[in-house]
């Protein structure tokens, strides 16, 4: 019979803390409460939460093995799988996929696979643990453009396999929106995102930085004169939407994606880094998914007041619902059913407030969300200082269009199979590159299959 | 780590280095940008390509002092290394697609506003060997802020210079000898504006009513210079451009100068204040 305590809760930094700092919102758990929470795992010799993950940890051994106080031997376990255990922890939405299958889950609380996962992963990094065994070298160079989550755990792959990988990053720092997306406050880079990607350096992957492919160097140079047999584009989702109202053009409207990059990538927050940004005494963040929270728990670490505007209800809000949850703990005001019409400026052009309508939910759309119907004269204004759009981001087109015979869809997506192979033979991809913007562990889950794709690809050729 | 193989003050305050940059330098193109960081703390910081040697694997830019971070690129020596230096990047001039004998037949002019002397020339250079007739204007503020004259004369068929002060060359302002080369039966096909927002904006206005048409380069903010941020944001023709992937280079006749330049000051305050703190210990 297992352990029928209820979920270990996590220890957070205390919210009125924290609004304030920069430093991590969740303790995480120690190994006390690891191996508590792991007794309450019925190691289910079905899991589903193992089907449920896009790389397939085997996640109930691993749990057993943490039960037991095998540390070691869990985080090897998850190594298999897993390239960014630590970050995964952190930041994926388990409760949409291993934990919201886990048994337990129907009757009680799932079982906290990322808190579990996290410690193991943290655990092993601070021992100094790291899993190099790879097959011999087979002299095979393979190409992987963009060193995000697709990028990292297709270069893993592919280097445990015995390929000789490089990365291409075009940015001056390793991890794609893991640097310049996601906060210090979720993600810390210094201890979690650039050690989790020296585990993939020490398998012999090279990554080269400020290497901008399109512009730099183009996939038929690297195909035709730096000998690389295949090429994984892992290049992301990195360009900002905006919503194509008036005033947009304004001094203190920013994309989600310049204030983040700003301030995680470049690090405005700390004054010892050059880099400015600017929020004001008050800040609008329009959108409702992940990167709206993270920017409006940015600008309300650097001082403002918060306001997201959301066209539909909580309800259907994209983001996480953890993340929801702290923004609302640290002070963060949600104005639902709320969708902008106008940015207003003052004589110098700077923002001064935000027009918005009132929405109300009608029909369903093809997304199965009901769709917000603006309520007819029921405008208001919001005083704002700076608007942040977060409108959600749509691929690169620089490599398809440098790439003859690449082939695109018609959200700039580049079209892949299931395996992640595009209409160029010996050119794969995965990751937001080819869905849209999505989360760390698809894009993951698109880089282990293009590896296992690369490998057949290159093997049978 | 990319190293200063080669440094010198063309004037006491414009620095111009050869960067070793080999993937950069084979493919970079008249017209392209590239990014740079000093060191680990800084800003990325764009900066126009001002030549390239593909043999020799180096890139060419010109700095001037004007702020904390230029005059930290200012001071690096022979054998110092930039931490970062990313690029090409954006666009292309356009006449690098037009066919050799198209552009034989044609006549340009080049008005360079003091440091924009310097991505002018790469692109004179390459019209000149294209076998085109190509006539530059370069205003500078004073004579001590007239760069790449020798070297502009060697690759153009008329030189003309003029200064605020009148210390060199005719006194008065580039639209002035515009004016006067357009009013003198001076025929052009394409004009091409490399300066500060300012002046190109006058330049604009000063082309207009003779029907001129207008190429500019916007110098706008940036943060990763790939079309993420979207910090440099223009209006051309009514439409939002990102200058990083749509540009640098727009018809200056579409361009809104009054957005552009002040969407340009949006972090004067800030960068003001950084400055000042910056600058102890970097004058001793």
């Amino acid at each position: 019979m297992r352990n029928k305590i209820p979920r270990v809760p996590v220890r957070e930094q205390d919210p009125v803390e924290r609004a304030k700092n920069f430093e991590e919102v969740s303790y995480g758990y120690n190994a006390e409460e690891a191996m508590l929470e792991a007794s309450r795992c019925l190691g289910c010799k079905n899991p589903s939460c193992v089907v449920e993950c896009p790389v397939n940890i085997q996640i109930p051994q691993f749990i057993y093995e943490v039960e037991q106080g095998n540390f070691e031997k869990a985080a090897e376990i998850i190594a298999r799988d897993s390239s960014l255990p630590a970050v995964c922890g952190r930041v994926c939405p388990q409760e949409s996929q291993c934990e919201g299958v886990c048994i337990l889950g129907v009757k009680k609380e799932p079982v906290a696979i990322g808190k579990l996962e996290r410690f193991v992963a943290d655990w092993s990094r601070q021992k100094g643990i790291k899993f190099t065994d790879k097959l011999p070298s087979n002299g095979k160079k393979v190409a992987v453009i963009g060193s995000g989550p697709a990028g990292i755990a297709c270069a893993t792959d592919l280097a445990k396999l015995g390929y000789e990988v490089t990365i291409f990053e075009a940015l001056h720092e390793p991890g794609g929106v893991l640097q310049y997306g996601i906060p210090e406050f979720r993600l810390p880079k210094d201890e979690v995102v650039r050690k989790e990607i020296e585990n993939t350096i020490s398998l012999g992957v090279k990554i080269e930085t400020n290497v901008v492919v399109g512009r730099t160097v183009t996939i038929d140079s690297l195909m035709d004169n730096e000998g690389f047999s295949a090429v994984f584009i892992g290049s992301g989702a990195g360009l900002p939407k905006f919503m194509g109202i008036p005033g947009e053009n304004l001094n203190g409207v920013v994309s989600a994606n310049e204030f983040l990059t700003r301030s995680n990538l470049m690090r405005a927050y700390d004054p010892d880094y050059e880099t400015p940004i600017h929020v004001g005494k008050s800040v609008a963040v329009v959108g409702g998914g992940n990167v709206a929270m993270d920017a409006a728990r940015t600008a309300l670490r650097l001082g403002a007041d918060v306001t997201v505007v959301y066209r539909r209800t909580e309800k259907e809000l994209p983001a996480r619902v953890e993340e929801v949850h702290h923004a609302k703990e640290e002070g963060i005001v949600f104005r639902m059913l709320t969708n902008p019409t106008e940015i207003l400026g003052d004589e110098k052009g700077w923002v001064r407030g935000l027009r918005c309508i009132k929405m109300e939910l009608g029909e369903p759309d093809e997304s199965g969300r009901r769709s917000p119907v603006p309520i007819p004269d029921s405008h208001f204004e919001i005083d704002t200082d700076v608007v942040i759009m977060s409108l959600g981001t749509s691929p690169n087109p620089l490599i398809a269009s440098t790439t003859p015979g690449l082939d695109t869809n018609r959200w700039n997506g580049l079209v892949a199979d299931d395996n992640g192979a595009t209409s160029r033979p010996g050119v794969f991809a995965g990751g937001d590159a080819v869905t849209g913007a999505a989360t760390v562990i698809l894009a993951m889950g698109a880089g282990r299959k293009a590896a296992a794709a690369i490998d057949e690809y290159l093997r049978t050729k | 780590m990319y190293e200063i193989v080669r440094k010198r003050f063309l004037t006491p305050s414009i620095a111009l280095m050869d960067v070793y940059a080999p993937r950069m330098a084979s493919s970079a193109q008249p017209g392209q940008f590239l990014i740079v960081r000093v060191h680990e703390k800084g800003e990325r910081i764009p900066l126009t390509v001002c030549d390239f040697d593909r043999n020799e694997g180096t890139v060419t830019i010109v700095t001037q002092i004007v702020g904390a971070s230029s005059r930290r690129i200012c001071h690096l020596e022979e054998g110092d290394s930039f931490v970062d230096f990313a690029g090409p990047l954006g666009q292309p001039s356009e006449f690098l697609h037009m066919p050799k004998e198209e552009l034989r037949a044609k006549r340009f002019i080049f008005i360079a506003g003091g440091l924009g002397t310097a991505p002018v020339y790469p692109q004179v250079k390459f019209l000149h060997q294209a076998g085109a007739s190509v006539d530059v204007i370069i205003g500078a503020k004073t004579r001590d802020m007239v760069i790449f004259e020798k070297e502009m004369k060697a690759v153009c068929d008329n030189l003309y210079i003029c200064t605020n002060d009148g210390t060199y060359g005719k006194k008065g302002l580039v639209t002035d000898l515009l004016k006067e080369l357009l009013d003198g039966g001076n025929r052009y096909d394409q004009a091409v504006a490399i300066g500060p927002m300012i002046m190109m904006k006058f330049v604009t206005l000063a082309a207009k009513p003779y029907n001129l048409p207008l190429i500019v380069s916007l110098n706008t903010l940036m943060v990763d210079g790939t079309g993420m941020c979207g910090a440099c944001r223009v209006s051309v023709g009514g439409k939002t451009k990102f200058a990083c992937v749509d540009g640098p280079e727009f018809d200056a006749h579409l361009v809104d100068f009054e957005e552009a330049m002040r969407r340009q000051g949006m972090y004067k305050n800030i960068e003001q204040e950084s400055d000042h703190k910056c600058k102890i210990g970097l004058n001793s």
